[in-house]
C-alpha cells in the first residue's frame, strides 16, 4: 500500500469529526448565531460515548446520549446568549471550556482505557477499484455522515425549513416582522449544532481511536469552526474542506508508514498550518464572504 | 357608514418619556384608501406597528368588524387579514423573490410563480420571480412586498411612506394599482407626509400631530394649506427664492470618474462628472441605492482611490483623489454625512466632544489640550443658531431625536466657514418647520458665495435648493439640468433610467 492509497482510504474516517461538527456549526451561523464552544461540545461528547461503550452500552446508545447532552450543553449557552443576550463570543468560549472541564472531570478514571471500534463496510464493487477502493471501504458512521451531509445541501438549497433559518440568519428584525420566531429558530439551531458537535466527540472517542486521553480532541473542534468560513457557508465546499484536513492529518503516519525522513512535529501541525494559510487565502476574497456570508452573524436579536 | 373595517378606541403607547401615540381613536371604512398624515415623529409608524402586532399598545382597545381585537403578533395579524408594506423593506436580499414570498405564503414554488405572475398582469406588479433580491431596484422591492401582502388575501393594507422611494411616473402607477385593489375589495391605510398625494388618492385622512389625531376629515375637501395646518399646527413656511448669481470659481469639480466597489452589493459608478462653483447649488437627485452612499464617500475621502487612478476629484483646484478626509477639510471643505449616528456624530459623547470631532481647527484647542471654555462658547453658539432642543453642550448626542442631532450637525459644519460644503439628506427626518429653516440657510450661504452639494432623495426640495440638478441612476449620472427650466417629470425619466425626450418610460 503506497502513501496516496493509505491516504484515499483513510481520508473520510479522518474527516467524520470535522464534517459532523462543522456542519452542525454550519445550521448555527446561517441562522446568525456564532457558537465557539465546539470544542468543548466535542470534548463532552467524546467522553459521554466513551463511558457508555466501555460499560457495554453499545455504539448506537452511545452516539445518542453523546449527541443529547451536547445538545444540552449548548442549550445553556442558547440562553446566555440569545435569551440573556450576552456577547456570543464570550458565551460560547465559557461553554467549551466547561465542556472541556466537564470532560476531563468524567473521564478522569477511564484514562488510557481502549473500547473496540466498528467493523468497515465494503461497498460491493466499488472497493474493488484500484487505487480508489480503499474509499469505499468504511464504517456506517462514515457512511451516515456522507447521507447527512447531502441532507443539510438539499434541506438549505430545497425546502422551507432552510429558507426560515437563513431568512433568520440574514436579517432578524425582518423575519421577525413577517412572523417567524427568531429566538427559537436560532435556539433549535444552536441544539442542532452541539448534537452534531456530541455526534463529532463520539466518532473520535469510540470509532475513529476508541481510546479515551484527556484532551484527545486536539483541536478538532476548532478546525471545524475554522472549516465554516472555509467553506464559506457553503455544504459542498465544507465537505471538501473536511475531506481535505482529514488527508492532511493522515500524511504524518503516511509518511511513518512508508519511511520517509519528515519530523513528526511539523508534520503534526500540518492541519492547523494549513488551516491559517486557507483562510487566508479566503478572506482575501471579500466579494466570495460577502456573498455567501450571514449578515447578522454574531449579533443579538432585540425585538 | 357602515359597520368599520378596524376601529382603535383610546391606543396610547410610549417609549420611556416618549409618549409616541396618546389616545388616538380611528375609525377604517370597508373599501376605503384611508391616509394617516403627519410629520416624522408624529407618531404614525407607531401606531401602524400596534396594528400589524409588531409592538403591543400600553392602553386602548380595538375592533375588527366590530368583535374585541387582540394583536400579539405580526402572524396573527396576518391570519386576521392585515398586511404591511414596511417603508423599509422587510426583504431578504440573499433570496429569490420567490423565496422570499414563500417565506410567507404556503404553497410549492412552481404553483407560487404562477400565481406572481398572475397578480402581476392583474395589478400592474411585473416582477422576475426568480431574480434574487439584492439585484432589484427599489421599486421592484416594494412590488414584491406588495405582491407578498397581496398573496395572503388581506382585508386590509398598510403601506408606510410607499411613494418615498418612487419617481414621479411610478407613484401614479402605485396609485392605479391601490384603486384597483379597492374595488377588489381591499381597504388601505396609506402613509404619509405629502399632502398632494392625499389628496389624489385617499378618501378619509386622520391627521396626527406629537402623538394625537388633531384632525379626521375628507382630504378631497380640503386644500394641502388646511391639512398642512392640522399636521404642523400653523401654516407652512414660504420658501425664499434664490438671487441669480452667476458662476464663480469651480470649488469641486469631478471628471470622469469610475469606480468598483469591493462589496458586491454596493455599486459601481461609472463616468460620473459634475462640477460645483461658488454661489451655486448642485442637487443630487436619484431613489437612494443608485451609488448615492458610493459617491458621497468619495467625495468625502472616507473611501480614497488608488494613485494610479488619481486626477479624477479636484477641491478647490487640487487633485484630491488620493487625499483623506482631513487632508480634504483642510482645504476648507465640509459635510454632512447621510447616517448622523456613526458617521455625523458619536452617540455616546456629549455635544460638546462632537463639535470637537470637526470644529477644533476653529481654535478650540491650545497646546493640543482641550480649551474647554472656547468648546461650550462654540456649542452654545450652534445651540443657539440653528435651534436645537437639547439641556445644554454636555447632553450626549445620542439623546437628542433625529432631527435635532441634524440641526446640529449641519450647523456644525456650516459654523466651519467651509469653501464648499457637502450635504447628504439634508432635512431627513427634521420637522417640516427646521427643514424649512435649514433650507434657507443653505440658500442664504449661496448667496453669500458658498459652493454647495447637495444630495437628497426629496424632489421638491431639490427644486427649491438647486441651481442645477444631476440624477444619479445606477451609478451613471445625468447631465446637468438647469433647475428652473425642468419639469418634475424630466428629473423623474431619468430617475427610471429612461431617455429623457419622447421615449415611453419603462420601469
Amino acid at each position: 500500500m503506497n502513501a496516496i492509497q493509505f491516504i484515499l482510504a483513510g481520508m473520510l474516517a479522518a474527516a467524520t469529526p470535522f464534517l459532523l461538527a462543522a456542519l452542525g456549526e454550519l445550521v448555527v451561523e446561517r441562522a446568525g448565531v456564532l457558537n465557539l464552544g465546539v470544542e468543548g461540545l466535542m470534548a463532552l461528547g467524546a467522553v459521554i460515548a466513551f463511558i457508555i461503550v466501555y460499560h457495554g452500552g453499545g455504539h448506537l446508545i452511545g452516539f445518542v446520549a453523546a449527541g443529547i447532552c451536547s445538545a444540552l450543553l449548548s442549550l445553556v449557552f442558547a440562553i446566555i446568549a440569545l435569551v440573556f443576550r450576552a456577547n456570543q463570543v464570550a458565551a460560547g468560549l465559557a461553554i467549551g471550556i466547561l465542556g472541556q472541564g466537564l470532560s476531563a472531570l468524567f473521564g478522569k478514571s477511564y484514562e488510557s482505557l481502549t473500547v473496540k471500534g466498528l467493523p468497515r463496510l465494503a461497498l460491493p464493487w466499488f472497493s474493488e477499484l484500484p487505487i480508489i477502493g480503499g474509499l469505499f471501504t468504511q464504517d456506517i458512521v462514515v457512511w451516515f455522515s456522507l447521507a447527512g451531509t447531502l441532507a443539510i445541501w438539499a434541506i438549505f438549497t430545497f425546502t422551507k425549513t432552510g429558507l426560515v433559518i437563513r431568512a433568520v440568519g440574514e436579517n432578524p428584525k425582518a423575519a421577525h416582522a413577517i412572523g417567524y420566531p427568531v429566538i427559537l429558530v436560532r435556539t433549535a439551531a444552536v441544539a442542532f449544532g452541539g448534537m452534531m458537535a456530541g455526534f463529532a466527540g463520539a466518532y473520535a472517542a469510540v470509532v475513529y481511536t476508541p481510546l479515551w486521553a484527556d484532551g484527545m480532541i486536539a483541536g478538532r473542534g476548532w478546525i471545524a469552526i475554522a472549516l465554516v468560513v472555509f467553506g464559506t457557508w457553503l455544504t459542498g465546499r465544507i465537505f471538501l474542506g473536511a475531506c481535505l484536513f482529514g488527508a492532511v492529518s493522515l500524511m504524518g503516519p503516511a509518511a511513518q508508514a512508508t519511511g520517509m525522513d519528515v519530523p513528526s512535529q511539523l508534520l503534526s501541525s500540518l492541519p492547523y498550518l494549513v488551516t491559517i494559510i486557507v483562510l487566508g487565502i479566503i478572506s482575501a476574497d471579500r466579494r466570495l464572504l460577502k456573498l455567501n456570508g450571514v449578515a447578522s452573524l454574531g449579533e443579538p436579536f432585540e425585538r | 357608514m357602515s359597520q368599520p373595517l378596524l376601529s382603535l378606541r383610546g391606543i396610547s403607547k410610549s417609549y420611556g418619556a416618549i409618549r409616541a401615540n396618546q389616545e388616538i381613536d380611528l375609525d377604517v371604512a370597508p373599501r376605503s384608501i384611508h391616509a394617516i398624515l403627519g410629520e416624522n415623529g408624529a407618531g404614525k409608524s407607531t401606531l401602524m406597528k400596534l396594528i400589524y402586532g409588531v409592538e403591543q399598545p400600553d392602553d386602548g382597545t380595538a375592533a375588527w368588524k366590530g368583535e374585541p381585537l387582540s394583536l400579539a403578533s405580526p402572524a396573527e395579524a396576518r391570519h386576521r387579514g392585515i398586511g404591511m408594506v414596511f417603508q423599509h423593506f422587510s426583504l431578504f436580499e440573499t433570496l429569490t423573490v420567490v423565496e422570499n414570498i414563500q417565506l410567507v405564503v404556503p404553497g410549492r414554488k412552481a404553483e407560487l410563480t404562477k400565481r406572481i405572475r398572475t397578480l402581476g398582469r392583474d395589478f400592474g406588479l411585473e416582477v422576475d420571480p426568480f431574480a434574487h433580491v439584492h439585484a432589484l431596484s427599489v421599486g421592484e422591492r416594494q412590488r414584491v412586498e406588495i405582491i407578498r401582502c397581496l398573496m395572503t388575501n388581506p382585508k386590509l393594507l398598510i403601506l408606510d411612506e410607499p411613494t418615498s422611494v418612487l419617481p414621479p411616473q411610478l407613484v401614479n402607477k402605485l396609485f392605479d394599482t391601490l384603486r384597483r385593489l379597492r374595488d377588489g375589495g381591499v381597504s388601505i391605510l396609506f402613509i404619509s407626509h405629502k399632502l398632494e398625494e392625499i389628496r389624489a388618492i385617499c378618501d378619509r385622512a386622520t391627521i396626527l400631530r406629537g402623538g394625537r389625531v388633531t384632525g379626521n376629515v375628507d382630504p378631497r375637501e380640503h386644500d394641502a394649506h388646511d391639512l398642512a395646518r392640522m399636521m404642523i399646527g400653523r401654516d407652512m413656511p414660504e420658501p425664499i427664492p434664490a438671487l441669480p448669481l452667476s458662476g464663480g470659481e469651480r470649488r469641486l469639480e469631478i471628471i470622469g470618474l469610475d469606480y468598483t466597489p469591493d462589496d458586491p452589493f454596493a455599486v459601481p459608478l461609472s463616468s460620473i462628472s459634475l462640477t460645483v462653483r461658488a454661489s451655486e447649488i448642485l442637487g443630487i437627485a436619484g431613489i437612494s441605492g443608485n451609488g448615492q452612499s458610493e459617491l458621497s464617500a468619495l467625495i468625502s475621502g472616507e473611501t480614497v482611490l488608488k494613485r494610479e487612478q488619481a486626477d479624477r476629484i479636484f477641491m478647490m483646484g487640487r487633485d484630491v483623489g488620493t487625499l483623506d478626509p482631513a487632508a480634504r477639510r483642510e482645504l476648507g471643505f465640509a459635510f454632512v454625512p447621510e447616517d448622523r449616528l456613526g458617521r455625523g456624530a458619536v452617540p455616546e459623547m456629549s455635544l460638546l466632544l462632537n463639535s470637537l470631532l470637526t470644529a477644533h481647527p476653529l481654535k478650540l484647542l491650545k497646546h493640543g489640550l482641550i480649551n474647554r471654555a472656547r468648546a461650550a462658547a462654540f456649542t452654545n453658539d450652534c445651540i443657539r443658531q440653528y435651534d436645537v432642543r437639547t439641556r445644554g453642550p454636555d447632553a450626549e448626542a445620542g439623546s437628542l431625536s433625529g432631527g435635532n442631532l441634524q440641526k446640529f450637525i449641519v450647523g456644525r459644519e456650516i459654523m466651519l466657514a467651509p469653501k464648499l460644503l457637502f450635504v447628504a439628506q439634508p432635512t431627513w427626518g427634521v420637522d417640516v418647520g427646521a427643514a424649512s429653516a435649514i433650507r434657507q440657510r443653505l440658500i442664504a450661504l449661496r448667496n453669500a458665495g458658498m459652493a454647495i452639494l447637495v444630495i437628497s432623495e426629496e424632489l421638491e426640495e431639490l427644486f427649491e435648493l438647486s441651481d442645477f440638478i444631476q440624477v444619479l441612476h445606477h451609478g451613471t449620472l445625468s447631465p446637468p439640468l438647469l433647475a428652473v427650466n425642468t419639469k418634475p417629470e424630466e428629473i423623474g425619466r431619468y430617475m427610471i433610467g429612461a431617455e429623457p425626450a419622447g421615449e415611453k418610460a419603462s420601469a
